[in-house]
Formats: structure tokens, sequence, C-alpha cells
């Protein structure tokens, strides 16, 4: 889902400030909620691409106004309630009656891919791309979790390693199957990313799943080769 | 900044945590003893002295140093080193042409068996958004500043592979041993926003 959790590139967050002597967790509860954590997913049945994807579907403005382990809990609390393990009135009854209802498992419902039903698709496809090969993000919105952010989408790199064979992210965050594919480090140049007046000397490098990707056709590099020796040409003779 | 701020009194969060927990306990789901337990490890045990160690041992042991480059997984389990978050690790290494910078834009993915939980400013929205689109000016946020000729290499994790960075070892540490080059070794060094520095005489 294009949320507000896909962060690369976003400006006005101010600088980045860091702690002197920062203590692991802040608070007791925060202590508490790491700790749930991995009982709540194991409750709830759930893959941990379920447990992110329920952090990104706290609406925006919640999210924003959250601290992490806030919107750990707020995740927690909405697949406990979605899985049917707890009800909101339980959740209630135990709560401060300070709390407000409202915040409880408010999420944005999840939307994603049906299930794989092809069982081919069960088993890895061989690897379509080698390191060197240019590939581009593909320009895909999907509803669901997906591990494609927008700042590459549309955007060319290289491959630069095959990581091998992992479950697919958008998949697994929806019960809808393991989906196993080639995982690629892809190398962008911040010029492509952020335009001309990136620096030259700066790469984003980004772990990309196969199905993010699409070939750049060796051909088209020539025509754009060409292309540019003609504009060079034009821009001699004025 | 909203979003890194905590939350330390007993409204709000604290009280749907605890009462979060006082549920799955009755259901029997949970064990408040194991979450002792996990919370225990992290804060006392697993954390960035870890991967200093890891650090360490490749500036003083030139086959380890390749192992790690080659299948950090294997060479930090080699030290006894692995869990959560570490299945698939990476070791990227700075270089006089090189330095290497990691984040996680879309959540905050860490290498937790090397470096444990992470801190707040790389969970931070200003360091997640920036790190990818002005990595020289993140980095002077933490007062360093990388000569122009450099690379900067950004890692964003967004997949399964988590990324340590193995910092240059700084002039002036040849003498010292594997343990104490361990102690010099920062957390910040090893995600890519400081470089090491050489203890003063």
């Amino acid at each position: 889902m294009n949320g507000v959790h896909d962060m690369g590139g976003m400006d006005g967050f101010g600088p980045v400030v860091s702690e002197k002597n920062e203590p692991v967790f802040h608070a007791e509860w925060e202590r508490r909620m790491y700790g749930l954590v991995l009982p709540v997913v194991r409750a709830t049945k759930s893959a941990f691409d379920e447990f992110r994807h329920a952090i990104e579907r706290i609406p925006p403005a919640q999210y924003l106004a959250s601290s992490y382990y806030e919107r750990w809990l707020a995740a927690a609390e909405s697949l406990l309630i979605e899985r049917g393990v707890v009800t909101r009135e339980e959740l209630l009854a135990k709560e401060d009656a300070s709390i407000d209802p409202a915040l409880i498992a408010n999420a944005v419902p999840a939307r994603g891919p049906a299930a794989v039903k092809d069982k081919s698709l069960k088993k890895p496809p061989p690897a379509r791309f080698v390191k060197g090969d240019r590939v581009r993000g593909r320009n895909l919105n999907t509803s669901g979790h997906t591990r494609l952010p927008r700042y590459v989408r549309g955007k060319s790199g290289v491959v630069a390693r095959d990581w091998g064979v992992f479950d697919f992210a958008d998949t697994k965050a929806h019960r809808a199957g393991a989906k196993p594919q080639h995982c690629y480090s892809v190398a962008f140049d911040a010029r492509e990313l952020w335009g001309k007046s990136a620096n030259r000397r700066e790469r984003v490098y980004i772990d990309l799943w196969e199905d993010y990707l699409e070939p750049i056709a060796t051909k088209s590099k020539s025509k754009s080769q060409k292309r540019k020796r003609a504009t060079r040409s034009k821009r001699v003779k004025p | 900044m909203s979003g890194d701020h905590h939350n330390t009194d007993d409204s709000g969060p604290a009280a749907r945590v605890k009462a979060l927990e006082a549920i799955l306990t009755e259901k029997g789901l949970i064990d408040p003893a194991a979450i002792d337990a996990i919370v225990d490890l992290y804060e006392t045990r697993v954390g960035p002295r870890n991967g200093a160690r890891v650090v360490a041992k490749a500036w003083t042991d030139p086959a380890y140093r390749k192992r790690l480059l080659a299948d950090a997984t294997k060479a930090v389990a080699e030290i006894g080193f692995a869990g959560p978050e570490g299945g698939h690790l990476v070791a990227v290494e700075n270089t006089d042409r090189v330095h290497n910078l990691v984040v996680c834009t879309l959540c905050s993915c860490y290498p937790w068996p090397v470096l444990g939980l992470p801190p707040v400013w790389y969970k931070s929205f200003a360091y997640r958004s920036r790190a990818v689109s002005d990595p020289r000016g993140v980095l002077a946020d933490f007062g360093l500043e990388l000569p122009r000729e450099v690379e900067v290499r950004v890692w964003d994790s967004s997949a399964e592979i988590r990324y340590l960075v193995i910092p240059q070892r700084p002039k002036g540490t040849e003498r010292m041993s594997e343990d104490t080059l361990a102690e010099i070794v920062t957390r910040d060094s090893m995600v890519g926003v400081a470089k090491v520095e050489a203890p003063r005489r």
C-alpha cells in the first residue's frame, strides 16, 4: 500500500538527532511491549510480514504521531482482534477508563492479493536476472503489503547481486502463499532516483524480489546511446 | 520530532500494554517469565558489543575478514552470534574510496544479533526519509564529513538481508590487540554514520 510508512525520499522531518548513552528501552511499557510481540505473532499464527503490514495499516495521522513501540502496540491489538484471539470488549474491560476506545484496532483493513493457486508457483522459478543486468522497478501500486518502495518504481538500476530464493513478502503477509523467488540487490544511482542535482558519487542498493523488476532491453540502451550521440552532434553545430 | 517521543507515564500506551499482557496471560498465551527473559537478553546480552567483536576480529585476522565478506551469517555464527533478524547477514566494508550506510526506509530492520535493538534515531522518520536521498546531509547531522571523491553506498534493508558495516580501522591502532580494538568500535560506526576514532593517548 502507498502508506506513510514508505518514507524514503520524503522531506520535512528535520535533522537526525542522536541521544547520548541511550538506554535500550525508555519506559517499562516499551520493555513489556517488546517482549509481547513474538508471543502475539505466535498466538495469531502470523508471519512477521503480517505484523509489519499491521503497522503499515495504522491510519497515517496516528502512525506519524506514534512512537516506535506505540506502533507495535497498535499493530498487536489489531492482529489479536482481527484474528479473534482477543475481543475489543475484553481489552477495553481491562483498560483504564481514560483510554480512547477509538484508538484500539482502528487499522485500515488488509486488502491483499488472492491466494496463489498455481502450484508451479510454490517452486521457485530459475533466476531471471544475473549480476550486471539493467532492470527497472515496476510501477506496482498494490493495496496490500509490499517491500517495493515508491522511490524506486519506474527507476532504472543494475543488478549487483542475486541473494538467492526468498519467500515473497507481498503474498506471505496476506496468507496467500510463499511464492518463493529470487531476491536481488539492485544498485540505483542517486541521479536516477533524485534528479540531476544529486551527487554523482552516491548510490542506493536496495533488495528487491524478482516480481518487482522488469528487464531493460539492451537494444534500448544502444538507442539511448545513439540519441545521446545525436544530441551531442546537435550541440556541436548550433 | 513526532514519532520519536516517549510516553513514560502510566496512562496511554502503558495502560494498554498492561491490559494486553494481563489478557494474554489469563488466556495462557504468554508466560510473563518468558517475556522477562527475552527483554533481559536484548537489554543486557545482545548488543553492539557483539558486532564490535566481529569487526575487531576482521581487522586483525585477514582470513576471518575474507570469510566475513563472503558469508557474514556463517562468520558471525563462528563467534557464537545468531538469532532473530540475523538469518541473512551481509557485511559491507568501508575503504578510502567507499563509505557504506545502512537504513530501512519502510520500517526499521536492523541486524539484531550483532547490534542489538536499534536506537531511536535509526527508527526516526528523519533518518528513514533522508538516508536514501541525502546521505551526506545525514552524515553531517552526525558530524561526519566525507571527502568529495568518496562514493557513498546506502543499503536499504527492504527484504530479509540485514547489513553490518565494517568501519575502517583507524591509524595508530596497529599495535592494539583484538580485545582492545573491540572496545573502540562503536554502534554508530557499524551502521555507517560515524568513523572509529583511535583512543587519545
